[in-house]
């Protein structure tokens, strides 16, 4: 990395080895606007899956020579390390969005970016709810907006490509998905794709594992 | 209403007047069959109609089935009301450009709307445009949508099958449209009959092939409306629910719901009333230009109660209550008419089910029941 200062920083990708670890505490120091873009600086990843796995175990079914693999035992969000004064979501993020936060940025704004449900963009943008209209699952009711309901528009149910809303209610969204029809391990697979580390889809998903589980 | 003059026309005469309507300049928007549900576009003739179609309704499901019938309006309502086309989703409300020095030069002006002729609208859909008139007309003066709104021409069509969600018998605003039309259809087996609303309705009348309906026809249609006022698919007991709800504002049902609610907005952008908007301005890179856009807001999301200091709905039981008692209670007073008009959009269209008249009536009949306690304890007391 080239000295700073630096105005605005953006960071890519969750904190997964010792050496990131130490990096993104000098990138922090450098940067007067720390901003954090995509799931896995946000949430961990997809990567983040093995906080519910053994590593050890990952390494050697992965790789043939094991011992060069130098990685923590969990995969986290930047802001699990430092201070963030900025987390654009998405997988990927819109390009819109991050022209908007770093436009808010220099106007000395604050971004102006929702934090409410993608059923939000999926309303004004007139589609048929898929939920209701075919009974597709969607995680789109406790999903944060940013996308433009993008798979709701092809007739797909929202995957939580941009994680949790404000106050998500993963709780009440998995409750009616179960009564109608959907299978317990599949909710937990539902919550645990590129943002199942965060709150709260990791401890909705945690309890319907160990259902799952018990079952 | 009953002793109105019908009027009978063929079905063949539809496209007639559809062509009239696109002749004197409208855009003819009508129920089409699109991406699994019927919904309101602009449409070009009769074909376009979800002839054979209907539409069952349930807290939380909305499906699409054939009927053993051509019948052209042999549905309820879809997902969409007609307040997308006088409070569009998103709007520009202006633009400002750096100028020189120290100049700004505004472009405030935005374009006028279409002139809109919507087919096939139901009483519950009329009566929330008479709604919305006291919010956008009456308490705002909105001029785009006051000039959308009264250059826009309303061919109704009488519900004679109301759905599994509906309760505009509960509200007064259906299933018969009795005001807000130009002309108001009742489809029979091969004719529709025809109420005349206003003079452009009538013209539109005298220029179709028509003839005054019979005595007998004329009985037909109120029997078939009295059967429809019979069949609803949900009621509502409004009496002193207003006054109920607001001194009830601390009642355990409110959390209840919480546990179920998933405070996603769903019911307050279906709902053909709800008025709410976002004002957002935005600059662009170079700070030389920025714009003011409107959006559909919702009181279901933490930013609409954002002040200094922080949220003051924070929880989500605070936030069903407030658009609940709204809807069925403060709106009274506000605009002195129920927010609410039966149409069921929010109990179908809510993606969890949660039923505006179950839980409402939960509240009412527990706060009635536990009154009637006291007074039998008052009364008890005042005997011993």
């Amino acid at each position: 990395m080239e000295p700073g200062p630096y105005d605005i920083g953006l960071v890519e990708g969750s904190i997964s080895t010792p050496e990131e670890a130490e990096r993104i505490v000098q990138v922090r120091k450098e940067c007067r606007f720390l901003v954090t873009i995509g799931a896995c600086a946000t949430s961990g990843g997809i990567q983040a899956l093995k906080n519910w796995a053994d590593v050890e175990e990952y390494k050697r079914i992965v790789y043939a020579s094991p011992q060069y693999i130098d990685t923590l035992d969990t995969a986290s969000p930047v802001a699990a390390f430092v201070l963030v004064d900025f987390e654009l979501r998405g997988c990927p993020v819109n390009k819109y969005q991050l022209v908007e936060v770093i436009t808010a940025l220099i106007a000395g704004r604050r971004p102006q970016i929702a934090t409410s449900p993608v059923c939000l963009e999926c309303k004004r943008a007139g589609n048929v709810c898929v939920m209701v209209a075919e009974g597709t699952p969607c995680l789109g009711p406790i999903t944060h907006a940013g996308c433009g309901a993008l798979c709701p528009t092809y007739g797909r149910g929202c995957y939580s490509c941009f994680g949790p809303s404000e106050s998500a209610a993963a709780e009440a969204l998995c409750a009616h998905c179960e009564k109608t029809g959907t299978s317990k391990p599949t909710i937990v697979r539902m919550l645990r794709s590129f943002n199942g580390y965060l709150e709260p889809f990791k401890q909705v998903g945690d309890k319907y594992e160990r259902q799952a589980v018990n079952n | 209403m009953k002793n109105k003059v019908l009027y009978t026309i063929n079905k063949s005469e539809l496209d007639k007047l559809i062509g009239i309507l696109q002749r004197d300049g409208y855009r003819v928007v009508g129920p089409t069959v699109r991406d699994g549900a019927i919904t309101y576009e602009e449409i070009e003739s009769v074909r376009q109609l979800p002839i054979g179609w209907t539409d069952s309704h349930a807290p939380g499901r909305y499906r699409l089935n054939r009927r053993n019938d051509d019948q052209l309006f042999g549905f309820v309502v879809g997902p969409h009301s007609l307040k997308k086309f006088f409070f569009p989703p998103k709007q520009r409300l202006f633009g400002i450009k750096r100028d020189g020095e120290s100049g700004y030069v505004f472009e405030a002006r935005q374009p006028d709307p279409p002139r809109y002729a919507f087919l096939g609208v139901r009483a519950c859909d009329l009566a929330a445009v008479g709604v919305q008139d006291r919010v956008f007309k009456q308490a705002m003066a909105e001029p785009y949508y006051a000039k959308a709104r009264d250059d826009a021409l309303f061919i109704a069509v009488n519900c004679t099958e109301p759905g599994g969600t509906c309760f505009c018998g509960s509200m007064g605003t259906g299933p018969r449209c009795t005001e807000g039309y130009d002309l108001a259809l009742t489809e029979l087996r091969t004719t529709f009959t025809v109420e005349v609303g206003t003079n452009k309705g009538r013209q539109l009348v005298e220029a179709l092939e028509h003839e005054t309906t019979d005595a007998n026809t004329s009985h037909l249609v109120d029997l078939l409306m009295d059967n429809a006022s019979e069949h609803m698919g949900r009621t509502l007991d409004t009496e002193n629910l207003p006054e109920i709800l607001l001194k009830n504002l601390s009642h355990e049902h409110w959390d209840e719901i919480a546990k179920r609610c998933m405070s996603c907005s769903n019911c307050t952008f279906a709902c053909p009333t709800c008025f709410c908007s976002n004002v957002e301005d935005s600059t662009d890179l170079s700070g030389n230009h920025a714009e003011r856009w409107r959006t559909w807001g919702s009181c279901f999301t933490l930013e609409f109660s954002y002040h200094t200091g922080g949220y003051s709905r924070s929880s989500p039981a605070a936030r069903y209550r407030q658009w609940l008692t709204h809807k069925l209670a403060n709106w009274h007073e506000q605009f002195e008419t129920s927010g609410c008009v039966g149409c069921g959009r929010c109990i179908t269209w809510c993606p969890v089910g949660i039923d505006i008249t179950k839980e409402a009536t939960t509240i009412a009949n527990d706060v009635k029941r536990s009154r009637a306690n006291q007074e039998a304890k008052r009364l008890e007391e005042v005997g011993s």
